[in-house]
């Protein structure tokens, strides 16, 4: 196998740059380094060395920093060119996909939703892309985190010469007489928390080994967060489902598989009232005319009883009358119920007087449900009213013929025959809101538009989430790793005594500037000199 | 050693791609909007038709069952409807059954369609469960529903004269 075994008797694997035990450097190309690189602990990155089975080669590919930044890249310009143009949830739902992309972005809209950017964040790929940096974290850290453990734990306290000469901090000394100095020294480093390892009169002074753990402690806490991701998959864990509700209507709840009801009783928006709500708000109110205070629908929850299929009615047993506000949801099963959206006025009934267009009496008045107009009227005496034709959202299609876009009335037209004592065949007449056509010649009587009774309508989100505190979680050991990492350093001193003279090396993983002053403390008034700076940028310094 | 480290790399790897795969698979089957499977019972549901007769689909075991649904304001059913009427008379007496389901609109928008375009097969109005329960959302869309009322295919778009008589061939007990 091709193990080194260092001249100090320990055996490092494969790739091993500085002996894991003394440091000594074990690669040729670093000895003629001034510095030495001490990234990993200069420990074998064991990817780096094998390459012989396809996993190995698998392995090797996601081992890489590279890889992973360019995935992360990737990952990046991808999501930006999802939002050039809206993803598919967010258009209307009216006409297919496609035809609503050319018609709003012309080529580029159309070529957008052929190369399946209208659904980027759901597409293969683009999963494909995000699963791969989970893979890229995964293999990243395992590949770092062990080899790097190992050469912390295996370190000796005695190091090689040539390790200490390349360390950026490092001085010589003339040895001091007594043995009091190393005294003074190694409680003044206890004092700074330093943990002291002392062999054969060299000593090595550590303190926070954990932060090298913090990057990998972060990494858990991103893959513990993909997976959590990854569970809004799974049945059961995420729900997040638009419910439309008119005033007055009954609907069953989804992903309850028709258990629970609910009635919308009444939608109310309240504003602010300058008079009521205090004078604290009215410089406000003023300025910025009526502010909303409340969205509110008042429903009932109902509980289906007994067994019943698809399209029976069903028996409902109320359970309870709620108040859904914005941020305060109704519960059911799960489920939460959140007020998110609206729509006022929306039409109703609608009512008409038949009246004589000469001497403009009335004989009667009729109101239509829009949402289940009834086919007769009767007015009593001999008059009556017919609805032939219903056009809930009137327009005229290709072909010229009245029509209608959807079943919402938001133009509603009729096709009425009238019926009167003198006309008892009937007159026939196309009403449309503002506009009247007799089609068949003219009339004596006519349809004359009375009032509207509006409805409003909720607009809510039915949410499950039960893959939240599996986020949540994910996010606290981020912010850990983080906090580990960045708020503190792992430091490092070595004495060693050679001949008569003590040789001190420094390292740290980052802010030396505090490690250089740590040190000036610890040696300030023993005789040794403090440890210089190697590097370029400390010389300057 | 070696030979341990071909084996844990290949478990971690192992691990990781049912992971990816399970969430590729488990997002492409939520993307699926048909709630029917092929080759599964379809879901049962009774509405009335038009004429007052109530509909249960598992009453109809034993015969083939063409459910169509549709809705006034959409052109293609609108267009496909004739195809449907006239097939219905050709295998009514050979053990297919048509129902259509309207998507919730109003008695009289549908009568005045049945009217307009001399339908005489089964029409219900839907207030919502049923579709629902199948997972309704481009119109028009066709089931067909063999004897055992297993759904033998599902069909989303316009229809042909052709197609229309095929599909009923094709679930003809």
């Amino acid at each position: 196998m091709n193990e080194v075994k260092c001249e100090c008797g320990h055996v490092n694997p494969h790739g091993t740059v500085l002996c894991e035990s003394c440091g000594k450097v074990l690669e040729e190309k670093e000895i003629n380094k001034q510095l030495l690189d001490m990234r990993y602990e200069g420990s074998a990155r064991r990817s780096q060395t094998y390459n012989k089975t396809i996993i190995d080669k698998i392995w090797n590919f996601f081992s890489s920093v590279k890889v992973g930044v360019w995935l992360i890249v990737l990952t990046l310009l991808a999501s930006i060119f999802g939002t050039i143009l809206p993803q598919v949830m967010y258009i209307p739902q009216n006409i297919p996909a496609i035809e609503h992309y050319e018609n709003e972005y012309g080529w580029f809209g159309k070529l957008y939703y052929e190369l399946g950017f209208h659904n980027l964040y759901s597409s293969w790929w683009y999963l494909l892309l995000i699963a791969s940096i989970g893979v890229s974290l995964v293999i990243c850290s395992l590949d770092r985190v062990v080899p790097l453990y190992r050469a912390l734990k295996n370190q000796r306290v005695t190091r090689h010469e040539g390790f200490l000469r390349r360390q950026r901090l490092f001085g010589v000394s003339e040895a001091p007489q007594s043995d009091e100095v190393y005294k003074t020294i190694t409680s003044k480093l206890g004092s700074k928390r330093y943990n002291i390892r002392e062999e054969n009169g060299n000593i090595l002074a550590e303190k926070n080994r954990f932060s090298r753990w913090g990057p990998y402690i972060n990494h858990i806490g991103l893959i513990i967060f993909l997976i959590g991701g990854m569970l809004r998959f799974v049945p059961g864990m995420y729900v997040d489902k638009t419910l439309w509700i008119r005033e007055g209507e009954t609907k069953a709840i989804p992903e309850t598989d028709g258990q629970y009801y609910l009635t919308n009783n009444q939608f109310i928006v309240e504003l602010y009232d300058k008079e009521k709500d205090g004078e604290v708000f009215e410089q406000a109110l003023e300025r910025a005319g009526g502010v909303v205070k409340t969205y509110q629908a008042n429903v009932t929850l109902y509980e289906k009883e007994g067994d019943t299929i698809p399209g029976e009615q069903p028996e409902l047993v109320k359970v309870r009358d709620d108040e859904i506000r914005v941020n305060e949801p109704l519960k059911v099963d799960g489920l939460a119920l959140y007020q998110v959206d609206y729509k006022l006025n929306e039409l109703h009934k609608m009512s008409f007087s038949l009246q004589d267009k000469e001497t403009g009496d009335s004989f009667g008045d009729i109101q239509i449900d829009l949402f289940n107009p009834e086919e007769q009227y009767d007015l009593g005496n001999g008059y009556s009213v017919e609805v032939k034709s219903y056009f809930p959202d009137f327009e005229f299609d290709e072909d010229g013929e009245p029509a209608t876009k959807s079943r919402v009335p938001n133009n509603p037209a009729f096709v009425f025959e009238m019926k009167a004592p003198d006309k008892p065949d009937g007159e026939v007449s196309f009403v449309a809101i503002q506009e009247t056509i007799e089609p068949l010649g003219d009339n004596k009587y006519k349809m004359t538009f009375k009032g509207v009774e509006t409805n409003n309508v909720s607009g809510l989100t039915v949410r499950k989430d039960l893959t939240l505190w599996i986020l949540g979680l994910g996010g606290v050991i981020f912010m850990i790793g983080v906090a580990q990492g960045a708020y503190w350093n792992h430091r490092r001193i070595w004495i060693r005594r050679i001949d008569n003279k003590v040789w001190i090396a420094g390292h740290t993983n980052k802010n030396w500037h505090g490690l250089r002053r740590e040190l000036e403390a610890v040696f300030d008034g023993t005789g040794i000199e403090v440890p210089e700076d190697q590097s370029e940028e400390g010389r300057k310094g | 050693m070696k030979r341990r480290r071909l084996v844990i790399r290949t478990m971690i790897l192992v691990v990781l791609a049912a992971a990816v795969g399970y969430t590729l698979y488990a997002n492409f089957t939520k993307d699926n909007v048909q709630k029917v499977a092929v080759g599964k019972t379809a879901p049962d549901f009774a509405l009335v038709d038009m004429n007052g007769q109530k509909h249960r689909l598992s009453d109809y075991r034993g015969e083939g069952v063409f459910l169509n649904f549709w809705a006034t304001w959409c052109k293609p059913c609108e267009r496909e409807m004739p195809y449907i009427d006239k097939s219905y008379h050709e295998f009514k007496d050979k053990g297919v059954k048509v129902l259509t389901v309207d998507v919730g609109e109003s008695e009289l928008a549908v009568n005045n369609f049945i009217e307009r375009h001399n339908l005489s097969f089964p029409v219900m109005i839907d207030k919502g469960e049923v579709q629902t329960a199948y997972g309704i959302n481009p119109l028009p869309i066709t089931f067909l529903i063999d004897k055992d009322g297993k759904v033998v295919r599902s069909h989303v778009g316009e229809l042909t004269q052709a197609t229309v008589n095929q599909f009923m061939e094709e679930i003809q007990p």
